[in-house]
Order: structure tokens, then C-alpha cells, then sequence
């Protein structure tokens, strides 16, 4: 293992990150109290409990999923697709390091940047509402996989786009809607009947059913199920990954 | 000297049938310094990306210092170090940020005392706190060459690394790539100006749509190939060459003021004594004379164009 070029990528990317520190740390506050003031004192003010738990604290493990799946998708795909559009990923391919590597590096980075967020949204959560974790190690186990899971879906979104339309087609056409139809803000149990087995076939609302599952004890689906779909997702995702740089797929002529 | 890269019957075909190298075989011995001449589309850059790792070879074998670039990657790419054509880099990044990336990315541990050195020879230290958005195109080409060098290479290639660059940058380069070569590091540069590979190659290989034409030392190159023309300017202008110099097969040149005789310089005769006694006999008068060494350019364009052919 290049461990020194996995530091090197890893640290390269956060340096980035740490660039932008401010607006990556005021974003998530600020759209996280704004959800609160919509959902939480607005609509959720006419929501009474959803099972037993105050719509304002019910919301959070979906908003917090919201934001790490969409920034660990944007992280990852940026990281990789900034090198490819500048050109300098001739620097990557020439350089003695396999896909394990690279992936550990940028996958690593994205990741460990869409957890800061979770953090930051979790403790501002907890500023509007009494927020209780159940099961703190599982909920930190739930974020983390997610985190990854989702930085390793960026990183092949990016490797796959050819321009920035591209970038930003499958995050705002298909894993935000999913997001919210996931049960965000919602139990699926509140859907009729029919949607409720239509919402079933969404992948993220096993994802977030274990993570409130995490907060509060209760979940929509079974927590086995929850573990078994995460686990999938990121397995069918390093799969994808080690055949685009098996094949050179959209990275080597 | 050693050899340290070996390329041998290289073929890269991409996928809609087009081959950009046809089978090229090339030996580079350590500490040389090997210029690429070719027209575009000749495959220059291609080589040198098959070699490096950016694009894989359809069939044919590449060893950098006797590891091969599939089976031992990681050795052979870490004894190269890659100047791309384009000036590719994050414009936001500090200099000393994107040279330390690029060492550590080639698994060395961080020196900084090492980059320093390097930053210095480039004339780069006192820029090293800058963006790459603030430097110059010059400056920009000088941290590729510094990220090349970060990780220690023994093999360095240049991909045309004066193309677009001003006369004097051009100069600067040359210096950069003689001290490179005395401090022992072996270069390949492929470029489309005959002048830098006569200045500064000591072999020259010609490529021309995917085939290496030729490799050779570029003095006996230019010796073996090489022409001289005799310009006799004349006193006073002629209609046309005179019957009795027909045997030399002069040109007439400058509106009839003067004549022109090619020969070849490693024939046992040139001929010049005869002609110039002939001339006298034939009642001209010379007013100057004058030699003209054919340059390499002469050379790579009769190659090519007869390739071509």
C-alpha cells in the first residue's frame, strides 16, 4: 500500500476543504434552522407526535441525512471531476498507485467532510429541539457507512460526468427526490396503504429508518434490513469502482 | 552506459480502428537526453502517455530501469517524472502545496529542504506562497517541470515544453534541461521545434504517423544527411548556366546574380576546385562566395516527406 499517496490525496482534499472552512460550517447552520423554522414551528406545529416522538426532534435524523447524502454525492464528485476537467489527472494515472489508493484518498476526504456536516447539523438540531440518542454508537456506525456509501456513489457520478450538467444531473434528479420520498420528514406509515409499498422499492428509506431507528428505537422497516441495504449499496458501489478503474471506463484512453 | 528504458514493438490501436503507434521499438541509455521530432498527429504524445501509465498500449512490452510498466508499476512510474504539454494544474492551489502533493503522491516522505532546492533552480522559491492563477505562463511550466522533479525521478519527460513559450523562456528551459542532464537524469523531449533538438539533444528520433523513422546520434545524423550548398554570387547577371558548367548542375539563384552548388560533404571529392577553376575558364567573374550547412529541419522535412511519400 502508497499509504504517503493516500495522505497526500487525503490531506490535498481537505486542504480544499479547509479552504472554504467558513462557508462549509455557516451553510449547514443556516439551512438547518431554516428547515426547523419551516417544518418544525410552522408545519410541524400542526403535526402533533409522530409516534410518540415531537415532529420538531422526528425531522432530524432525515434532515441530517439529507444533507450528509447530498454533500458526500457533491464532495466526491467534485474531487474527482475537478482533476479530470483541469487535466490534471494525468498526475493520478502516471503516478505509482492503484484504484484502492485513489479511492481511499478521495473517498476518504469526501467522506470525512459530508461526517463534519452531520456533526454540525446534529448539534444544531439540537439547539431548537430536546434531541435523545438511543443507540449513539450505532447512529455514529449509520452516518459514517452512509458517508462512505454515498462519497463512493460521488466518486463514480464524477468519473461518469463529462461536463457540470452532467455533475449535478444524478444528485438533483434522482437521489434528492429519493431523499425526500424517503421519509425525511415523514413516517411511512403515515402513506396510504399502496404508497407505503411503492415507497418500499426507495433504497434510501431503509437508510434513513435505521438511522432514526438509532435516535429513537422505532424504524419503518426492520434495522437488519436497514443494515443489509447500506451494506449492499456500498459493496455494489466499490464494485462499480474497481471496474471503471479495472476498464480505464471514462479515465484512461 | 546502461540502458533505462526499453520500448519494444508498441502498438497502441484505440477502439475505432485508428493506430497510433505501429510497433515502435526505442532504447534510451541513462544520463542522454533523446528529442522527439514529429509532426502533429505523428504519435509523440502517445508514446510518451503509453509509457507513463495515462493511456495503456494495445500490444508490446515498455521496461523503465528493467521493471516492466504493467507487472511493476510501482517501481517503473516511480523512477519517471512527467511534464505534460498542456499546462495542467489547480489554479487555486500555493505552488509549495502542489509540489509537496505531487512528491507525496509518489510515495516519497515529505523533504521540504529537497523542494527548496529544486523551487531554486526553477526560480521558483520566492513564488512559492502564490496561486498558480498568479503566475505567469512561463512560471506555470516551470512548477509542471518542479512537480515532475518533486519525487527524485530518474527519467524525465518533457512533452513539448517550450511550445507557445517566448525565445527567452525558451533559452531559460534549455539551461533547465542541460542542468538536468548534468546532474544525471535521463530526458526524452518530444517538441516541434528543430532548433531545440539541435540545441540541446544529444540523439534525435524522427515519428511520423505512429512509426519511429529513425534514431540516431544527432551529429552523425546531420553528418550522414547532411548537404552544403556553394553560393557563387557573380559580378554581373547571366541569362542562363553556362554549357561548359552543365556538369556541376548549378542553380541559377538571385535573378541570375548567382549560382548555386550542392554537394556532399562526405564524398572523397566535393568538386568545388574544379568548379571554381572552371567558372574562371569560362569567363565569369565572382564577386563573393558563401556555405550553407543543411540544418536538421531540412533533414526531418525531407524524412517526412518522404515517408509521406
Amino acid at each position: 500500500m502508497n499509504w504517503q499517496a493516500i495522505r497526500s490525496i487525503y490531506t490535498f482534499e481537505m486542504a480544499r476543504f479547509f479552504r472554504t472552512l467558513m462557508q462549509s460550517f455557516i451553510s449547514p447552520v443556516i439551512s438547518t434552522s431554516l428547515y426547523f423554522v419551516v417544518f418544525g414551528a410552522a408545519i410541524g406545529s400542526r403535526i402533533d407526535q409522530v409516534d410518540g416522538v415531537s415532529y420538531g426532534a422526528f425531522i432530524v435524523p432525515g434532515l441530517i441525512m439529507l444533507s450528509v447524502m447530498t454533500q458526500a454525492i457533491s464532495n466526491a464528485s467534485f474531487g474527482i471531476y475537478f482533476p479530470k476537467f483541469i487535466g490534471t489527472i494525468y498526475e493520478l494515472l502516471s503516478a505509482p498507485v492503484n484504484f484502492l489508493e485513489i479511492v481511499i484518498g478521495y473517498v476518504g476526504a469526501a467522506a470525512t467532510k459530508a461526517l463534519f456536516i452531520g456533526i454540525v447539523i446534529l448539534a444544531t438540531s439540537a439547539l431548537f429541539v430536546d434531541l435523545q440518542i438511543q443507540h449513539p454508537f450505532a447512529m455514529m456506525a449509520f452516518m459514517v457507512l452512509t458517508c462512505v456509501s454515498f462519497s463512493l456513489f460521488g466518486f463514480i457520478i464524477g468519473i461518469w460526468a463529462q461536463n457540470f450538467e452532467q455533475l449535478q444531473l444524478i444528485p438533483l434528479l434522482v437521489v434528492t427526490p429519493l431523499v425526500f420520498l424517503g421519509g425525511s420528514f415523514y413516517s411511512i406509515s403515515m402513506l396510504p396503504p399502496i404508497w407505503q409499498t411503492i415507497t418500499l422499492f426507495n433504497p434510501v428509506v431503509y437508510l434513513i429508518s435505521g438511522f432514526r431507528w438509532s435516535f429513537f428505537g422505532m424504524a419503518d422497516v426492520p434495522i437488519g434490513l436497514s443494515l443489509l441495504a447500506i451494506a449492499g449499496f456500498t459493496a455494489l458501489c466499490m464494485v462499480a469502482v474497481w471496474w471503471i478503474f479495472k476498464t480505464g471506463w471514462r479515465i484512461r484512453k | 552506459m546502461s540502458e533505462i528504458l526499453s520500448v519494444r514493438d508498441l502498438v497502441k490501436r484505440y477502439d475505432d480502428g485508428f493506430e497510433a503507434l505501429k510497433g515502435v521499438t526505442l532504447s534510451i541509455v541513462q544520463g542522454e537526453i533523446l528529442a522527439l521530432l514529429g509532426p502533429n498527429g505523428a504519435g509523440k504524445t502517445t508514446l510518451i502517455s503509453t509509457i507513463c501509465g495515462i493511456t495503456e498500449g494495445t500490444s508490446g512490452t515498455v521496461t523503465v530501469g528493467g521493471h516492466d510498466i504493467v507487472k511493476g508499476y510501482r517501481e517503473a512510474r516511480r523512477m519517471i517524472g512527467l511534464v505534460p504539454q498542456e499546462i495542467n494544474l489547480e489554479p487555486f492551489e500555493r505552488v509549495i502545496n502542489t509540489v509537496r502533493f505531487s512528491r507525496g503522491l509518489f510515495g516519497k516522505p515529505k523533504d521540504d529542504a529537497y523542494l527548496e532546492k529544486i523551487l531554486r533552480q526553477l526560480s521558483l522559491w520566492d513564488k512559492k506562497d502564490n496561486r498558480i492563477m498568479e503566475l505567469s505562463g512561463g512560471m506555470k511550466r516551470r512548477v509542471l517541470i518542479a512537480k515532475a522533479l518533486s519525487h527524485e525521478p530518474e527519467v524525465l519527460f518533457l512533452d513539448e515544453p517550450t511550445a507557445g513559450v517566448d525565445v527567452e523562456l525558451r533559452k531559460d528551459m534549455w539551461e533547465i534541461v542541460a542542468g538536468l542532464k548534468a546532474s544525471g537524469t535521463t530526458i526524452i523531449l518530444t517538441t516541434h521545434y528543430i532548433e531545440e533538438a539541435e540545441a540541446i539533444a544529444d540523439r534525435i528520433g524522427v515519428i511520423a504517423k505512429g512509426e519511429l523513422l529513425l534514431v540516431e546520434e544527432k551529429q552523425a545524423l546531420m553528418t550522414r544527411m547532411g548537404q552544403k550548398q556553394l553560393q557563387i554570387d557573380l559580378s554581373a547577371p547571366l541569362d542562363g548556366v553556362p554549357d561548359s558548367l552543365a556538369k556541376y548542375e548549378l542553380e541559377l539563384v538571385r535573378d541570375g546574380n548567382a549560382l548555386l552548388y550542392t554537394y556532399d560533404t562526405r564524398a572523397e571529392r566535393t568538386g568545388i576546385t574544379g568548379l571554381l577553376a572552371d567558372i574562371a575558364k569560362a569567363g565569369l567573374s565572382m564577386s563573393d562566395l558563401q556555405t550553407k550547412q543543411s540544418s536538421l529541419e531540412d533533414i526531418f522535412v525531407g524524412l517526412v516527406a518522404e515517408d509521406a511519400a
